[in-house]
């Protein structure tokens, strides 16, 4: 087993104990159905508005180099300056050279998932610059020291106690009681950092090929404050994030906040194309977009799982999913949580380092049928294994299958065996799981159904004979 | 500065896209050139666009106020001032709202010439226009050019859209499409303000003015100006 896989059976065996913890999360997302489903039941027809969000994101992954070209030259015709990176190395080598030479001292972030894909705001530290996370969520986990828990919902797995500890240790702040007035301490801290900054760095939710424009989704209002006070914008960007209209937000924008929030529409759409014109007065001096690559054209040369590329990041399979519900976020030990992140990390960082993700899943279907954007993520998660396995083979398996279809197909040994098994199964079930049980890997956390007392061919010759 | 790697990353994308994705698991509608618009699927759009835009603004706690006509505006915006003890306000030059904000008789600050950000965190209000109401969704179409630039929105802790009914649009569609013809091209800030800024970080319970306005109210104008 890789590490990576030994450190995720641990933790998630840990949380799936945990009791409070999984009360947490359902209570969190208790209110989240109720609301996702009022705002899906005022659609004319949800699942044809499904079909098109992915029509749109379909176009646009399949002919990527065409919708990539097109928004680099109107970007690039406002004067906004475009930097197309092969990795995480790479752009944050330009973000860096980009600060050092403007002489920045302190940085202001908005939330990017991309970002914390190539561990930007660390990078930035480590160059001595001040970096500040400006999402209330973002910003509790920054300054707990933690890893986001969740794509949306950074800090889900916190209560207002533990939050308000967090304030008082690290901010000095008197002791709040109620999530208003931890909100206000973090607003009050924030204002000053938006107008020190010199530097705001954001992501993007799409990027509008035919405008030039780029689209981020918030609803504090954060992402718009870094966009527009620091005197330099740098905004890093998924290569997958293009569309090629400006009306395909006409579907995707409702469709992300109902799906990501349970919302009609979030609270701030922006749409950024250039720093400031000249009939402007105020937003960035300059703007950069920095295009990531970070291998997600190799998730694109997979055809059989290019839709995992649709992705708008909303968070919904997440969500919904069982294992996420109980194993929480943090056990993933990955950028993307949930059933997205067990399809697309493998891509991203290494099959065999990753494959135990996809095999951490009921394949109950939850997350395709939540997706607004129709990734058929329960059957990349099976593709996922049968990838794995068929390019590094468990030496067992075979001879194991090999010899169960010897002895199924042969029913006179069949005929003997069976009723063994129900002389032997309650002994089974009595050391079921424990040391002299030769299956207790398996059956230490399954139950072994008790052999039924006659075997379907008995019962029908009765029936038979009865007749 | 680093070079970029702009050819690697495209060489890599055309050599990926050599093999055709299927498509079939899009089912009905996934077909972008046969099928029909997407706004169809989207909630539907009754006539009273003004009644739609109230309830969504309700919703999403918005205080939606109607003015009779340039006289009306001008005494709902006194009266905010008053019950929220406004001591100075920021704002730029819109003929709907510059004779309200100048009858308030408070310092007001200007953003439509250069400005400091610093002033303008100090403001208790931000007054401006917007380039129109989205009704399906409840937004607030804001430019630069419409909205006195790019922070009057929303860096002050109340902001007031003073707007005629005459800009309700129904959906994002049709804000798009007056974008289009209202500017030369699609300006380079836009910005659909859905509400006053929120947040349910802390255990999903909602708080507002996270970062932007705590309040946002909309004074909507029966009469044109002039």
């Amino acid at each position: 087993m890789s590490t990576e896989s030994v450190q995720f059976h641990h933790d998630a065996e840990r949380l799936t104990r945990d009791v409070r913890h999984r009360g947490l999360i359902q209570k969190a997302l208790g209110g989240y159905y109720v609301k996702r489903d009022e705002q899906k039941s005022r659609y004319t027809d949800w699942q044809m508005a499904r079909a098109s969000a992915a029509a749109a994101k379909y176009e646009a992954v399949n002919h990527l180099d065409t919708y990539l070209l097109e928004l680099t030259e109107k970007l690039e015709a406002r004067g906004t300056k475009v930097f197309w990176a092969a990795d995480g190395a790479e752009a944050a080598d330009y973000i860096a050279s980009v600060a050092r030479n403007a002489g920045v001292r302190r940085i202001i972030k908005s939330k990017t998932m991309t970002g914390e894909e190539i561990h930007l705001g660390q990078a930035l530290e480590k160059c001595g610059y001040e970096v500040v996370e400006s999402d209330l969520g973002e910003f509790i986990v920054q300054l707990r020291e933690e890893p986001p828990y969740h794509i949306v919902f950074p800090s889900m797995h916190l209560t207002r106690g533990e939050i308000s500890d967090t304030f008082q240790k690290k901010l000095g702040s008197a002791p709040a009681e109620t999530p208003e007035e931890l909100t206000m301490i973090a607003r009050d801290v924030m204002r000053q950092k938006y107008c020190e900054a010199d530097m705001g760095i954001s992501g993007a939710n799409f990027a509008v090929a035919e405008t030039g424009h780029l689209s981020i989704t918030e609803n504090e209002g954060n992402a718009r404050l870094s966009t527009t006070l620091p005197r330099l914008l740098v905004s890093i960007v998924g290569i997958e994030k293009v569309i090629p209209k400006l009306d395909d937000l006409a579907v995707l924008l409702p469709m992300l906040a109902t799906a990501g929030a349970g919302q009609n529409m979030t609270c701030y759409n922006t749409l950024l194309g250039g720093p400031r014109a000249a009939e402007e007065t105020d937003g960035p001096e300059e703007f950069h977009v920095v295009l990531l690559d970070n291998r997600r054209t190799t998730l694109l040369a997979d055809p059989e799982q290019r839709d995992a590329l649709h992705c708008i990041r909303c968070g919904a399979c997440l969500n919904v999913c069982p294992i996420f519900k109980n194993i929480g976020g943090h056990s993933y030990g990955t950028t993307y949580q949930g059933p997205i992140g067990s399809v697309i990390t493998p891509h991203l960082r290494g099959l065999q380092s990753w494959k135990h993700l996809s095999f951490s899943s009921s394949l109950c279907g939850a997350c395709s049928e939540a997706c607004p954007v129709k990734i058929d993520l329960h059957h990349h998660l099976l593709q996922n294994r049968r990838n794995a396995i068929a390019n590094k083979p468990v030496w067992w398996e075979k001879p194991i299958f090999a010899g169960f279809a010897w002895f199924m197909s042969r029913p006179a040994l069949y005929r003997f065996a069976a009723p063994l098994l129900r002389v032997g199964g309650p002994v089974l079930h009595a050391i079921r799981g424990r040391f002299f049980d030769p299956a207790r890997l398996w059956t230490a956390t399954r139950d072994l159904p008790p052999p039924p007392r006659e075997s379907f061919k008995e019962f029908w010759r009765k029936r038979n004979a009865s007749r | 500065m680093p070079a970029d790697s702009r050819e690697k990353i495209l060489r890599r994308i055309r050599e990926a896209l050599s093999v055709e994705a299927p498509k079939r698991h899009l089912g009905q509608g996934g077909d972008r050139a046969s099928s029909r618009p997407p706004q169809e699927w989207l909630p539907r759009i009754p006539h009273d666009l003004a009644a739609l835009f109230e309830k969504n603004s309700q919703d999403l706690k918005t205080d939606v106020r109607h003015c009779r006509d340039a006289a009306a505006t001008a005494a709902e915006l006194s009266r905010i001032a008053r019950e929220n003890a406004w001591k100075s306000v920021a704002s730029h030059l819109f003929p709907l709202g510059t004779p309200a904000v100048a009858a308030l008789g408070l310092p007001v600050l200007l953003t439509d010439q250069a400005y400091s950000k610093h002033d303008l965190e100090r403001c208790d209000a931000g007054i401006s226009g917007c380039d129109c109401l989205v009704a399906q969704t409840g937004g607030i179409l804001v430019t630069s050019a419409s909205a006195g630039g790019r922070a009057l929105s929303v860096l002050p802790p109340h902001h007031v859209v003073i707007a005629s009914r005459s800009q309700l649009v129904g959906d994002l569609s049709d804000a798009f499409d007056l974008l289009r013809k209202s500017h030369p091209s699609i300006p380079p800030f836009v910005s659909f303000i859905t509400g006053p800024s929120r947040t349910g970080d802390i255990e999903r319970i909602l708080v507002l003015g996270a970062h932007g306005p705590k309040k946002l109210t909309v004074l909507l104008v029966d009469e044109e100006p002039g």
